[in-house]
């Protein structure tokens, strides 16, 4: 079946077989591969996008779910407009080390602007509710926790300007 | 996956009509437990029934003494409904203690109640409150919905298309949850209402389930003081790696207290 959706800001039509998760779709058709895919079995997180501005486990939506909807990955993930940096949450995860082997983090960054954008002034207990399903096996989650505040704080800042 | 063809009926008789016209046909509306199910291979359907197009399943309509939620509604938005919050917040905090983000933006109420798993959440706010589920044929009493593991009262090509909550005096849920997984060990529902109250129980057993004693003992005094001497008998409840039967059976009481004590607060 043909499907049309907004992928990162472009208009994007594909043929898919309705079968197709959308982690599959990105990785294999589309070759965006910074979304990742960990469990497979919707527990881990590390393959989260968002579907017209919600976080949803992109392992576990069949691709004809995203016609005529606007998809944001990772890839599109970004700075402020013409600044050539990234945006205002992953400078957060490198500032305060918010990762270790990085495998986890795109579904983190994912989770966490979706967290702030819904709820400008997030509490750490929010945050760690919040990240309930994204899955870091490496870091403990405390920079994790702490990156994501921080993030929060840099969007709110931003979005004052 | 195996393949599957795909239908995206727009009207409700439609979406009924393929359910019933092509054989191992499946409904799919946020996909939470049908999609691990077919990754897994316990299920392969050769046709999926998709109800996203489906506009009238969707939102949540103040009736004045109830609440009606559309089938399609998923927890993130009754999680954050002022008007579920306000009316009924045992509800609103039950759809927020829902696996995780992502599970909440898709999954939807409709899915979680027609699938009865036996530790989803939904089903004890469903009995707890005495809702009433609206199908695309006729209307069931949660008290004649749920019929045990997985299985429910609906006939085949029969779909939910509402869950209508009568709003109660006070309201309030609690679990214990699973940590991987975030479904019910045991989560407990409890509902005031003028006539007397009502205790639902989910993870404990195969199915959601009433606790008459609780009832009687919280009818007369709605304080969880009035029910830490009940005990349930294991008999019948699920013993599994999580936990056994006894610990759920103690596990029922506490958080029982603890879900008057969220209606209280």
């Amino acid at each position: 079946m043909q499907i049309s959706f907004t992928l990162n800001g472009r208009p994007t039509t594909v043929d898919v077989e309705p079968a197709t998760l959308v982690a599959e779709l990105l990785r294999e058709q589309l070759n965006l591969t910074g979304t990742h895919i960990g469990c497979d079995t919707s527990q881990c997180g590390a393959c989260v996008v968002h579907l017209n501005g919600l976080p949803v486990k992109s392992c576990t939506l069949l691709a004809p779910a995203l016609d005529g909807a606007t998809l944001l990955t990772i890839e599109g993930l970004q700075g402020a407009p013409g600044s050539n940096q990234m945006h205002p949450m992953q400078e957060a995860f490198r500032e305060h080390h918010g990762l270790q082997c990085g495998f986890c983090t795109p579904g983190m960054l994912m989770t966490a602007v979706a967290l702030a954008t819904e709820k400008p002034n997030l509490t750490e207990a929010e945050v760690r509710h919040g990240l309930e399903g994204n899955i870091c096996r490496c870091t403990g989650y405390q920079n994790i926790v702490i990156s994501v505040m921080a993030g929060a704080a840099a969007m709110n800042a931003a979005k004052g300007e | 996956m195996k393949p599957f063809a795909y239908h995206q009926p727009d009207q409700i008789p439609d979406a009924a009509k393929l359910l019933t016209s092509i054989e191992d046909s499946k409904l799919v509306a946020g996909g939470m437990t049908l999609i691990p199910t077919i990754k897994q291979r316990l299920a392969s359907p050769v046709a999926l029934v998709d109800l996203s197009k489906l506009g009238s399943l969707k939102g949540i309509i103040d009736d004045g003494a109830s609440i009606t939620i559309g089938a399609m509604t998923p927890h993130a938005v009754v999680a954050a409904s002022k008007l579920v919050q306000t009316k009924i917040p045992g509800l609103a905090a039950l759809a927020l203690m829902i696996g995780d983000p992502a599970v909440r933006s898709r999954g939807t109420i409709g899915g979680s109640v027609a699938n009865n798993d036996p530790a989803a959440d939904y089903p004890a706010g469903v009995l707890g409150l005495g809702a009433t589920i609206v199908t695309s044929t006729r209307e069931i009493a949660a008290d004649k919905f749920f019929l045990g593991l997985f299985e429910t009262a609906l006939e085949p090509g029969e779909i939910i298309t509402a869950i209508r909550f009568p709003v109660p005096l006070k309201a309030g849920y609690s679990k214990f949850k699973a940590p991987a997984s975030r479904y019910a060990l045991v989560g407990v529902f409890v509902a005031k209402f003028a006539d007397g109250v009502r205790v639902a129980v989910t993870g404990a057993g195969p199915g959601v389930f009433r606790v008459p004693p609780m009832e009687a003992a919280l009818s007369e005094n709605f304080d969880p003081s009035a029910i830490a001497a009940i005990k349930i008998d294991n008999d019948g409840l699920t013993s599994d790696i999580h936990a056994e039967a006894d610990y759920r059976a103690h596990l029922v009481t506490v958080m029982a207290k603890r879900a008057v004590d969220a209606a209280l607060s």
